[in-house]
């Protein structure tokens, strides 16, 4: 791929990985092979209890697995000292797991620490962590982790997670404990984070929202960490290998797809009339509509950007395109996903506005533009027209 | 004057008078009882560690521990002395074992306190299981075990004073010479200068423990 010069993370890839955890009968996992391409976020998600968390856990060994073979970039990481293989893959979990009796610099401190880094080469590092995940260095550096929220504790865990600039980065459902919309915002800094550092991620969630909106490639789990299904999350949504998946994907697959498409990816026509407010006279305007059979047009700013609809009869008496018409309600970005394309297009009663980079009018969307959508990506990932699951249930 | 004031004028007197045994004697008595911490801590720290790790070995550890607290002191005095002989042996071997159970117990406490998610993220992050229990197990329980060793020495204060009974050092010879002359002049005085030296000093050695307290204790897990 093109993409894969700056890629930090390496290749993890399980080769028939059992554990079995003294005094059960059954291995918690069973024979498990897959392979963790470099620079990807790799979720592993499935119901409690199949065995994410100790399939995880055995990648940095701090469960050893009762037999098979773990390589990370090529080594045997069954062959490395424990506390040396870790140091070199960050970690983080649901509780964030912060030293209470350090303060924020010294916890993300800890692995340079531990390498052995030098004093100023750490102070710089633990800024640059803290400045990458969002927390004001100067106000936060010297408090303690009970001095700061859920969401900031798991900032901090994180950036000390990747203080040590770590290429493989595990990540046991790092953001469980905190409310949704703190998760969200969590969510798309990691995503950001990865565009600047590609690291190979591993994140074990149940929840398969999450794993939709932060997976390049997901990992269905069922008993015993069995893989049903390990894709990327658009062929999963469209085509679940079988009931139990589509039970996991759960109800609304069509509409989780639409947050894995965005507007750039999809036709958006040219079509409204358009017309500048300050340069446009309301009797010019109101002939290009007659002309064209318009009831409808939209009005833009100098710059382009869409500002009021306007319907034919209110031409007649207005002096001015500045004072008529009604206020374009929800617009759509060329980035926004088609979920927030969809909602736009039922507030605004059909369709939406969309607008480019710089907020100007590029085009319309309606509902079409979306079910197309999804009927393309269904084509694109087999031929099922409806998932599987529907037919059994 | 009244009585009261006469029994304080007398003893004040008594107390100058004997300024300089009376003061080696306290501080005989607390470096007695320090050392008999620090021994225990060491002591107890370490039976602590060894054994926080599985119930069976805490419940062990601290049901011995109790047990030796259940022996009278002049009992176990008694059992020391054809041992170790009289003076300050026997009495130090006594305050250490009585000094076992709360240090012991608090330290078994203070470490199967701290967060199992602590304890898995200092591992996964690559600490040695060394430095998980020296740099973050033992941190977090240690005002658990500075706790322990407060009431350690709160409790040797008085129980060094029964160890006088054995020859031991400190301010327990006053009171028990006190209160065998009962009647004879400045008996009172003797026993009471005693007994009121120990509760100043324990009250000194309270202060000491808070002031270490704020010193040793990170303020990310003071209360
Ligand atoms: N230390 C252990 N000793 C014995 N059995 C264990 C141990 N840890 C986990 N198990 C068992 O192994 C299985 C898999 O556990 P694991 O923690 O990997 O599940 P999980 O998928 O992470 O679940 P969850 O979503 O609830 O975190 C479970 O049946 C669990 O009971
Ligand atoms: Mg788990």
């Amino acid at each position: 791929m093109a993409d894969s010069d700056n890629v930090s993370g390496v290749e993890i890839q399980l080769d028939q990985v059992t554990k079995r955890y003294p005094g059960s009968r059954e291995p918690a996992v069973r024979d498990v092979s897959m392979t963790i391409p470099a620079g990807k976020i790799v979720i592993l998600v499935g119901p409690s209890g199949c065995g994410k968390t100790t399939t995880m856990r055995m990648i940095n060994r701090l469960i050893e697995p009762t037999s098979g073979t773990i390589t990370i970039g090529g080594e045997d990481a069954l062959r490395l000292d424990p506390d040396t293989l870790r140091r070199k893959i960050g970690y983080a979990i649901q509780q964030a797991g912060l030293f209470p009796h350090f303060t924020v610099a010294q916890n993300i401190a800890v692995v340079p620490g531990l390498l052995g880094w030098n004093r100023s080469r750490i102070r710089e590092r633990v800024d640059e962590m803290m400045d990458l995940v969002g927390l004001e260095p100067a106000d936060y550096r010297d408090r303690y982790p009970r001095q700061l929220s859920g969401g900031q504790q798991q900032r901090v865990g994180v950036a000390r997670a990747l203080a040590a600039d770590p290429p493989v980065l595990l990540m046991d459902e790092p953001f469980g404990a905190v409310d949704p919309i703190t998760r969200g915002n969590l969510q798309d800094e990691l995503l950001r984070l990865q565009t600047e550092l590609r690291k190979t991620i591993v994140f074990v969630t149940h929840d398969f929202d999450e794993a939709v909106k932060l997976g390049d490639k997901i990992a269905v789990l069922g008993d015993q960490s069995a893989i049903l299904q390990y894709d990327t999350p658009e062929a999963i949504l469209a085509n679940p290998a079988d009931d139990t998946v589509a039970g996991f994907v759960g109800a609304g697959a069509s509409l989780k797809q639409l947050t894995l498409l965005r507007v750039r990816d999809v036709e958006y026509p040219d079509i409204a009339l358009t017309a500048v407010e300050t340069r446009d006279s309301p009797g010019a305007l109101r002939q290009r509509m007659t002309e064209q059979g318009r009831t409808y047009a939209l009005l833009l700013d100098e710059r382009g950007r869409p500002k009021r609809w306007v319907h034919v009869r209110d031409l007649s008496s207005a002096t001015s395109l500045t004072s008529v018409g009604r206020p374009v309600g929800d617009v759509v970005s060329t980035q926004s996903t088609l979920q927030d394309a969809l909602e736009a297009i039922i507030a605004e009663g059909g369709n939406a506005v969309v607008t480019g980079s710089r907020g100007e009018y590029v085009g319309m969307v309606d509902i079409r533009t979306v079910t197309d959508a999804v009927q393309q990506l269904r084509e694109e990932h087999g031929d099922a027209p409806e998932p599987t699951g529907s037919a059994a249930s | 004057m009244n009585d009261t004031e006469r029994v304080i004028m007398s003893l004040f007197d008594y107390v100058v008078d004997r300024w300089e045994r009376l003061s080696l004697s306290a501080w005989l008595h607390v470096s007695e009882v320090v050392q008999a911490t620090l021994l225990a801590a060491v002591v107890g720290v370490l039976i602590g560690v060894a054994v926080y790790r599985s119930p069976a070995g805490s419940a062990v550890a601290t049901a011995l521990a109790s047990t030796i607290l259940t022996i009278p002191s002049f009992a176990l005095l008694g059992l020391l002395i054809p041992v170790f002989g009289l003076g300050a042996t026997p009495s130090v071997i006594a305050l250490v074992l009585y000094a076992l159970l709360p240090i012991t117990r608090n330290t078994i406490v203070g470490l199967s306190g701290v967060d199992p998610a602590v304890r898995d993220a200092a591992r996964g992050i690559g600490m040695s299981r060394l430095s998980v229990l020296t740099r973050v197990e033992l941190r977090l329980a240690w005002p658990a075990i500075l706790a322990g060793m407060r009431v350690a020495t709160q409790m040797l204060m008085g129980i060094a004073v029964i160890a006088a009974y054995a020859k031991g050092p400190g301010l327990g010879g006053e009171v028990f010479s006190g209160l065998t002359r009962a009647g004879s002049a400045n008996a009172t005085n003797q026993a009471l200068a005693g007994t009121l030296g120990v509760v100043i000093l324990a009250l000194l050695l309270e202060a000491g423990y808070f002031v270490l307290a704020r010193l040793t204790v990170s303020r990310g897990i003071r209360g």
